[in-house]
């Protein structure tokens, strides 16, 4: 009852009818069917939880939260914070979500760059280029991507061994235990000056909007950039010259068996990273592709009559119009590209489906573990998509 | 919604009710297995179903034609023959190390052979039964010769290769830890993809159980090029595994391992059994091989099972050295206790 | 929107447009003046022409070494197995086929039995034709829906064995190619009534129902396929009563149901929304009942209607069966994994990669440009 009272268009029902008892009453219909689907489905689960229960018991498996408090012994290559083995699995898990999120983070900007990219060199006016990239886009969404992760796995492993590393530049090391890059070593100065970068773009930001505002009221256009190379260059800068302008070098160097010091990227992030990309961002390309081609000819041609560059064009009349086609199928690749880094497993990148994995085989508790990397997922592609919904709904009211 | 016509109504009403009361009894159709005896239920399917390694060179692997082969394949083989006489009666279900407990408990399986190491948790908890080791290993680290070691002890700062999940990785990080080691780790799953990332250098060192170093190592187009640690980390005795709760079923895998065990004691091999079991006046040997004792009928099966069980596999030594030898894997504890070796098997009377 | 219906709501390459009207000069045709117009028509475009030639010679030149020149196409098999000296001495700088000549059964057919080959073969055959029947718009009609449950269930037959002779063969020892095709094609076509369910669920104006369909979409496509293929393989038997058990494979098949039935509710709900308000309005009018109007004026033309993203989904489908490797299902790419761990064979891992990339590639290549041809022509017949 209460269900259907909440339906607007049953409460717009002839007013004062009640329920007849009769198959031909409309409401009556709908309630019993309601009830007869919640009904089975509500007992298929309490059969299976029924069932679970019952089998938990029986082999005596181990159930609840407890384990999240008990030391790991887990070892985990990477992580973004402390870790180690005699970490508890909590911390463990927590290091893989945020694994997951750095490859996550990393391959969205990267794929949404390459695949626009990509994008426009389908439409280039070069018959070379344009065949190049629809070869490329099709070769590599009509071949599974977990296969793809394991083509360029193996093929970074070929490089050569640290010893033998290639070194292309002073301080940059490329060889089978990834790549090295130097590193300032970090200081509070520098975490200051970061602020100070965060907060010189914010003001940029929001002192470019009142600008503009301006702009509309009075069709004064006004210069922004001077304000905002001082505001993101200038503050930085003089942060951290007023700690006393620390620098120091972290540059790697060959200790032992292998680098230390410096920034390092490990191949399975990098082979993830790199099979994620180039798999998304020929989905991407596709994408933007039909984007541009949906903004109206006569829109080019305007803007070309008025004498403006091509590449004004494309940045000022076609894109932004472009992104309104656009925006809704990015949302589901971005998703995609987060689900799909769960194949990480299969390379040796330990993200949250690879460690909640290996805790559900030493605790033997299935169906937490399991719990776990689905909760995440879902938080993850939910903020994804509200994040993207808010976007669309900002790009889709510049329209006037 | 428009008037819909009672009868449609009322049959697919009827239809979504039969069903949902249906579904539970659909299943439960199968009485619980589990307390039947587990010996019987195989008997009337009239096939084996037994857990091996997805791959895992010498122990279970397919090979071209697609015929699962290896020394843990061979105890399907002969358990299978034990109650078949029929090595083809085996179903092989494949297991990931996630998924063999699960599978051996819901019993997908019925016997598991798949180089499990026996636990007092998985003994326990898990509801698992090991009723025999066939194997005696233990951890170790292979590293490349050029490197210059001489013990495990010298691996501080290095990258280790590890498969995720086993035993093997817990005793990694405890050994770490007591003798102060860092080390950076690659925690691959499956095996070939967790060799390929040693051999092509992305590791120093590669950790598991020795019988599969010294696979891996042999299998190496210069296995002179890779060495083996002499540092053995941790005990892992594999063996099949069963379901807890079912002795009988438990009897007779153990003693399917303990004849294969006897048989090489007494020289009885795939070749001579038939002949032995002929002529030979050994008393062991004619109890093991049921001309005396009536063992076999005590263990559920006829007496002749242990003739048939040797002359498909063969005993313990060929199976050894039909597998296990051309990878480079020495008897080493696996000897007969005869030899100096832990195999033992007791008295077959 | 996610992983496959995004693919199916891509458009795929749409042909270039048709030729002006006019023709130009004759001097301003031929292979000259369309290398002028095409390749070399402004400096920048000139670089970036030679740049991309230079490079694609080089890497054909590299390849076609690799690929060919120097390959190694068989080896000699003694008692102790393959030897495999003369690929291990090539070092690289060559192929090694002889790995497929060798395994190329094990890949394409896995551990079934060897002599019963010519069965998964046949039922690989049908399947193709099954594809290619479907794939004509003459036999879009119901009677499609009999033929492939006759199809499905003849390779069924042909598979299990145990009927005309044919020896038993249990679903363990399936394996290969077969398994991916099985995985996808059973997938979509019985995920195919539930998603229809489901849509009409989602837009149903009963809310309990409605928020069921919500939930379970929503959850399905929030969650990557390899949570509920783990799922279904350490979770499933927990679900069950006591010694009933489901097989491996049929568990990994029921998760790739419900993965693409969520997938394809979005699509068919796609369709349903793109029919004009009037054709609903029309079928109430005439007082026809909720089933009837569904089933004889709705669902015939909406489901014409997403049949490009429908194949989409099923290429989608299709390439992530491949995730069973991780629960251990012998697939065609876990086939052509596990033929590289015997050790003779270990370390030759690009020559089956691209072998199984292929055979990937060409099921997937093939199905796209049907799907794209498809879709200009529905395009052009809703322009007219």
């Amino acid at each position: 009852m209460s269900d259907t009272a909440a339906d607007p268009r049953l409460l717009r029902a002839p007013p004062k009818r009640g329920i007849r008892l009769s198959w031909a009453d409309e409401r009556l219909r709908a309630i019993v069917w309601q009830v007869l689907v919640l009904g089975v489905v509500g007992g298929i689960v309490w059969w299976l939880v029924r069932n679970t229960q019952h089998n938990l018991e029986v082999r005596r498996i181990a159930t609840g939260w407890d384990f999240l408090s008990r030391e790991a012994g887990l070892p985990i290559a990477e992580y973004v914070i402390p870790y180690t083995p005699a970490s508890t699995y909590a911390r463990a898990l927590l290091v893989g979500v945020l694994n997951t999120l750095k490859v996550a983070v990393v391959g969205i900007i990267l794929a949404t760059i390459i695949g626009t990219l990509l994008g426009i060199a389908r439409l280039s006016k070069n018959w070379l280029l344009s065949r190049i990239a629809g070869a490329y886009i099709e070769l590599i969404r009509d071949v599974p991507l977990l296969l793809q992760l394991l083509f360029w796995y193996t093929l970074l492993q070929a490089l050569p061994s640290p010893r033998q590393a290639l070194h292309p530049v002073e301080g940059v090391f490329l060889s089978n235990r990834g790549l090295r890059l130097p590193w300032i070593e970090w200081q509070d100065a520098h975490s200051f000056a970061l602020l100070g970068l965060v907060l010189g773009a914010v003001i940029t930001f929001f002192y470019a909007r009142s600008a503009r505002a301006k702009q509309m009221a009075d069709g004064q256009p006004r210069k922004i950039w001077p304000a905002a190379l001082g505001l993101i260059i200038g503050l930085p800068v003089l942060i951290w010259l007023g700690f006393g302008a620390p620098f120091t070098g972290d540059i790697p160097a060959l200790r032992g068996f292998n680098f230390a010091g410096g920034m390092a990227v490990t191949p399975e992030y990098f082979a993830l990273l790199l099979g994620l990309v180039t798999y998304t961002a020929a989905f991407i390309a596709e994408i933007v592709r039909a984007g541009i081609q949906a903004v109206a000819k006569g829109q080019w041609e305007a803007a070309e009559a008025l004498g403006l560059p091509r590449g004004l064009i494309m940045r000022k009349i076609v894109l932004p119009q472009a992104l309104r086609v656009i925006v809704p199928p990015m949302t589901s690749q971005y998703l995609n590209l987060t689900k799909n880094s769960s194949l990480a497993v299969a390379i040796g990148y330990q993200d949250i489906v690879s460690i909640a994995n290996t805790t559900l085989n030493q605790t033997g508790q299935a169906i937490e573990g399991i719990t776990i990397i689905m909760v995440v997922y879902l938080t993850i592609s939910l903020s994804i998509s509200l994040f993207m919904n808010w976007y669309n709904a900002r790009i889709a009211l510049v329209e006037r | 919604m428009k008037p819909m016509r009672l009868a449609t109504l009322r049959t697919l009403g009827v239809a979504v009710l039969a069903t949902a009361m249906a579904a539970p009894a659909l299943a439960q159709q199968q009485p619980a297995q589990q307390n039947a005896a587990t010996m019987d239920a195989i008997k009337s399917r009239g096939t084996l179903s037994c857990g091996v390694n997805t791959g895992l060179a010498g122990f279970a692997q397919p090979d071209s034609q697609g015929r699962w082969t290896g020394f843990d394949v061979d105890y399907c083989r002969a358990v299978a023959v034990a109650l078949f006489n029929d090595a083809s009666k085996v179903r092989y279900v494949p297991l990931t190390a996630q998924n063999r407990f699960t599978a051996l408990q819901s019993g997908e399986i019925d016997m598991m052979a798949r180089n499990t190491t026996m636990t007092l948790s998985r003994d326990t908890s898990l509801g698992l039964d090991f009723p025999a080791i066939n194997f005696y290993d233990g951890q170790g680290f292979m590293v490349k010769a050029s490197l210059g070691l001489k013990s495990a002890k010298e691996l501080n700062g290095a990258t280790i290769c590890v498969q995720p999940g086993t035993t093997t990785e817990q005793n990694l990080t405890d050994w770490a830890r007591s003798n102060s080691i860092q080390f950076t780790p690659v925690v691959i799953e499956r095996v070939e993809e967790v060799v390929g990332a040693y051999t092509s250098g992305r590791c120093d060192a590669y950790t598991t159980d020795v019988s599969g170093l010294a696979a891996t190592r042999s299998a190496q187009p210069n296995p002179g090029e890779h060495q083996i640690l002499p540092e053995v980390i941790s005990k892992e005795p594999l063996g099949p595994a069963v379901r807890h709760g079912d002795q009988r079923w438990a009897d007779l895998v153990r003693w399917t391992h303990n004849a294969l065990l006897a048989a090489e004691e007494l020289g009885i091999t795939s070749k001579n059994v038939e002949q032995v079991a002929a002529s030979d006046s050994r008393p062991e040997a004619q109890r093991l091989l049921g001309k005396t004792g009536g063992l076999g009928e005590m263990l559920g099966v006829d007496n002749a099972w242990a003739v048939r069980v040797i002359k498909a596999v063969g005993n313990y030594g060929e199976m050894f050295d039909r597998h296990l030898k051309p990878l480079g894997i020495q008897r080493g504890p696996n000897a007969l206790w005869t030899q100096g070796g832990l195999q033992y098997a007791p008295p077959f009377r | 929107m996610a992983e496959i219906t995004a693919e199916a709501t891509t458009p795929r390459d749409v042909p270039e447009s048709p030729a002006e009207p006019r023709r130009p000069p004759m001097l301003a045709v031929g292979p000259v003046a369309w290398m002028r117009a095409n390749l070399f028509s402004s400096w920048i475009s000139t670089a970036v022409t030679l740049a991309l030639a230079y490079l694609i010679i080089r890497w054909a030149i590299g390849f076609v070494d690799w690929a060919f020149v120097n390959a190694i196409w068989s080896v000699p098999v003694t008692e102790q197995g393959a030897q495999t000296q003369a690929c291990r001495a090539l070092d690289h700088a060559g192929a090694c086929w002889a790995v497929i000549t060798e395994k190329h059964r094990f890949i394409l057919f896995g551990t079934y039995p060897y002599e019963e080959h010519w069965r998964p073969a046949l039922c690989i055959l049908l399947f193709i034709g099954l594809y290619i029947v479907s794939a004509m718009r003459r036999f879009w009609r119901p009677a499609l829906g009999l033929i492939w449950l006759g199809t499905l269930v003849v390779i069924g037959g042909l598979m299990w064995g145990g009927v005309l002779g044919l020896p038993y063969v249990p679903q363990e020892r399936w394996g290969g190619l077969v398994i991916t095709l099985i995985l996808s094609t059973f997938g979509i076509a019985l995920a195919f009534p539930l998603s229809i369910l489901v849509a009409l669920g989602r837009r149903s104006r009963m809310p309990a129902i409605k928020m069921l369909c919500v939930v379970y979409v929503e959850l399905i496509r929030g969650v990557p396929l390899i949570s509920l293929l783990f799922m279904a393989s350490v979770m499933f038997p927990l679900f069950l009563p006591e010694g009933v058990n489901f097989d491996k494979l049929l568990r990994a098949q029921v998760a790739i149901i419900l993965f693409a039935a969520a997938y394809l509710a979005e699509v068919v709900r796609g369709g349903l929304q793109a029919l004009p308000k009037g054709q609903y309005e029309a079928a109430e009018a005439l007082g026809l009942s909720f089933w009837q109007k569904t089933g004889f004026i709705i669902l015939p033309q909406a489901l014409r209607l997403v049949i490009p993203p429908l194949v989409n989904t099923f290429i989608g489908m299709f390439k992530d069966t491949s995730l069973v490797l991780i629960i251990g299902i012998f697939d065609l790419l876990t086939a052509g994994k596990t033929a590289i761990i015997e050790p003779a064979w270990q370390g030759f891992g690009v020559e089956v990669y691209i072998t199984v990339a292929l055979i990937y590639f060409v099921f997937c290549f093939a199905m796209s440009r049907y799907s794209q041809s498809l879709e200009a022509e529905l395009n052009r017949h809703r322009v007219r």
